[in-house]
């Protein structure tokens, strides 16, 4: 597999280069957007707030929690795809294609629809309870076999769940008009108008799972060599899937829970940054955090200026990004292996 | 095989085989079918008896059920047959060409791009140029998706694998287009487009009917000649091209047909999941893999399904009127997932 930083030291600049990439997805997410605002507002608004200047309120109040968001929900993708991906071995593994936004999505409408659920907490643990579901049967559906996991059949299973679940969510929508408009944001993905607050009850949660994940790449480089030669050098195997399943399911359904159904950045941004950084699990999995959050965010910018005063889902902005990517990824990176 | 009889003229110049068990379940779906037709109109408040739907149908029947049955009921039993036998049709001839049991117009992102040129249409023309053109819309949405699939899966040849990865990341960027003309429409036409997305009968009228049947006059025809070739296409690439067929060229055709045929009838019933891959595998299981048998029993069985989703869908919940496209894809994504776990050493 070749890779474009082969030695330490032009990995340590490439990595610096990915942090100051996402510091200035982060800053642009301040500047941009429907309310122009100038350099030095920001400056303000941080060390001297002034509450009756509009300007200051729209980037405590909208933008930085827009950008924070993006930045831990793209961090927390990027993560969730490169674990699927090094568990399954299987290049087309990311959140989106196992089914589980579909899963989630399903419960978070619901939720809204038959139980009225009006807290946000509530809805967002319903989300969980969805993206564990559809992960576990997808997970299932796709290692049953003598083969064990192919590609094929995890993106079959994954299509199956999908429209299972998107069928399901049409017929709460359609006995439900008026929810329609309430969730129709929340089905194509989006990380506008969100407040942090719902992201502070899931935030330990998060910090554990990529806390966790930072520090398994000796794991996962052991066990890419292939679970048989892992577990005659002593790993635990089972032990190392089960983490890896739960982190996942807590990654990805919580970026669910908070922003719908973003779809595709689990699956573009390891095979990026594993085309800069090569299959270094140590290297990997710091970078797709960096580069994932980065990705996000300036999608979020692009989506929001493209069609200016209204704006684009973010998440239709990551499957149009996406879906290219997988139809290369399909055609090109299945064969090779 | 069970009982079969030969027909040959004297010198051979023509000569086939009929399995008798095939083709008298193939005439009871029709008669069956038939019998849908004129019994189904009656279902609901009030109730009719088929020989009144007749009456009524054939201009000769009670003044004040002529309404109700004429104008409201009998076009929306024969709209759901008919489209129904398009999609039934479709995915057998699909399933045929991609040597696949889960291949089906809705998974390989076919539908999909019928919807986005539907929902853009209702969007953004129909109220200058009136619901009329909406199938030509759908069908070129369907061919332009389609084409792109095949082109995108073209590396000297296209082989079955490849064309539903492909299909299926087509299908999720025709997902994200429909989406983002729903977020760009006011309310109204969103809440419009979303109905008919999920498959509705609701509006049906003989409208309907007019605009569908010429393609089904058109495709279906063709196709029941062409199935002597999908049963050589079925063995594999490599048998059929020793057969002497042309694998590729043949394979376009038979897409593209297959590709109307779902466009059209989805351009007037909406996006109903999960009937063109169901219908084959009853079909199947009824007439064997013959596909001179399979595709008009595809077909009938097709159009059961949808007709029967439909009269659940519009008496069950009475008064409000649910899309049967829920019901075909709460059945259908379940037995798509048995298909999964029977086939589990295929993939």
């Amino acid at each position: 597999m070749s890779y474009l930083l082969k030695t330490n030291l032009s990995k340590i600049i490439g990595a610096a280069i990915a942090v100051l990439l996402f510091l200035s997805a982060f800053l642009s997410s301040l500047y941009f957007g429907q309310t122009a605002i100038v350099v030095d507002d920001i400056v303000q608004a941080f060390t001297s707030f002034n509450s009756s200047s509009t300007n200051h309120i729209v980037i405590l109040e909208e933008r930085l929690p827009r950008a924070v968001l993006g930045s831990v929900i793209g961090a927390c993708l990027a993560i969730a795809g490169a674990l699927m991906q090094a568990l399954t071995g299987n290049p087309l593994a990311s959140p989106s294609i196992f089914g589980i936004n579909a899963g989630a999505l399903f419960f978070v409408v619901l939720s809204i629809t038959l139980f009225s659920f009006t807290s946000l907490v509530h809805i967002m643990w319903m989300a969980l309870l969805g993206a564990t579901a559809a992960g576990v049967i997808v997970f299932m559906l796709g290692s049953l076999g003598r083969e064990g996991m192919t590609p094929i059949k995890v993106v079959l299973a994954g299509a199956a769940i999908s429209a299972l679940f998107s069928s399901m969510t049409q017929a709460m929508l359609v006995l439900d008009e008026n929810g329609l408009q309430q969730v129709l944001f929340w089905l194509t993905g989006s990380i506008s108008g969100r407040s942090l607050d719902m992201l502070y009850p899931i935030l330990p949660f998060i910090v554990v799972a990529v806390g966790v994940s930072m520090f398994m790449g000796n794991a996962l480089n052991v066990f890419a060599t292939g679970e048989d030669v892992a577990k005659n050098l002593g790993q635990k195997t089972t032990l190392l899937k089960i983490a890896i399943g739960v982190i996942v399911i807590i990654l990805a359904g919580s970026s669910v829970s908070i922003a719908g159904a973003i779809g595709f950045i689990g699956l573009v941004v390891p095979h990026i940054t594993r085309g800069i950084f090569g299959p270094d699990h140590r290297w990997l999995i710091p970078l797709c955090a960096v580069l994932g959050a980065s990705l996000l965010v300036s999608a979020d910018v692009v989506a929001r200026l493209l069609i200016m005063p209204e704006e684009i889902p973010v998440g239709i902005m990551t499957a149009l990004i996406g879906t290219p990517f997988f139809i290369y990824i399909a055609r090109y990176g299945l064969t090779k292996r | 095989m069970g009982r079969q009889i030969n027909i040959r003229t004297k010198k051979n110049t023509i000569s086939f085989q009929i399995d008798l068990k095939s083709l008298i379940i193939t005439f009871l779906l029709m008669a069956l079918t038939i019998s849908a037709l004129f019994a189904g109109p009656g279902f609901g408040d009030p109730f009719f008896s088929p020989v009144e739907i007749g009456q009524s149908v054939f201009g000769i029947g009670n003044v004040g059920n002529e309404f109700i049955i004429n104008t409201l009921r009998f076009p929306r039993a024969a709209v759901s047959l008919l489209a129904g036998f398009c999609l039934g049709i479709a995915g057998a001839i699909l399933q045929g060409i991609v040597r696949n049991p889960l291949a089906s117009p809705d998974i390989i992102g076919i539908t999909g791009g019928a919807a986005v040129a539907a929902v853009s249409y209702i969007s953004f023309f129909q109220d200058t140029f009136g619901i009329q053109w909406l199938p030509f819309a759908a069908i070129a949405g369907a061919l332009l998706a389609s084409l792109l699939i095949y082109v995108i899966s073209w590396n000297e040849g296209v082989t079955p694998i490849r064309l539903v990865l492909i299909g299926i990341g087509i299908s999720a960027a025709m997902q994200a287009g429909t989406m983002l003309i729903l977020t760009m429409v006011p309310d109204y036409s969103a809440s419009q487009a979303y109905i008919w997305m999920t498959g509705s009968i609701y509006g049906a009228s003989w409208e309907g009917l007019r605009l569908l049947l010429p393609w089904a006059l058109l495709i279906v025809p063709l196709i029941i000649m062409y199935s002597a070739i999908l049963n050589v296409q079925e063995l594999g690439d490599d048998t059929s091209a020793g057969l002497g067929l042309s694998v590729q060229k043949h394979r376009l055709v038979l897409l593209l047909s297959s590709v109307v045929l779902a466009g059209a009838a989805v351009s007037i019933v909406g996006t109903i999941g999960f009937v063109g891959l169901v219908a084959p595998h009853i079909a199947r299981l009824l007439v064997g893999r013959s596909f001179s048998y399979l595709l008009p029993s595809a077909g009938f069985i097709g159009g059961l399904i949808v007709f029967l989703a439909d009269i659940v869908a519009r008496t069950a919940f009475y008064p409000s009127d649910i899309p049967a496209g829920i019901f075909t894809a709460g059945v259908g994504a379940p037995f798509f997932i048995f298909l999964l776990v029977k086939h589990r050493n295929k993939f």
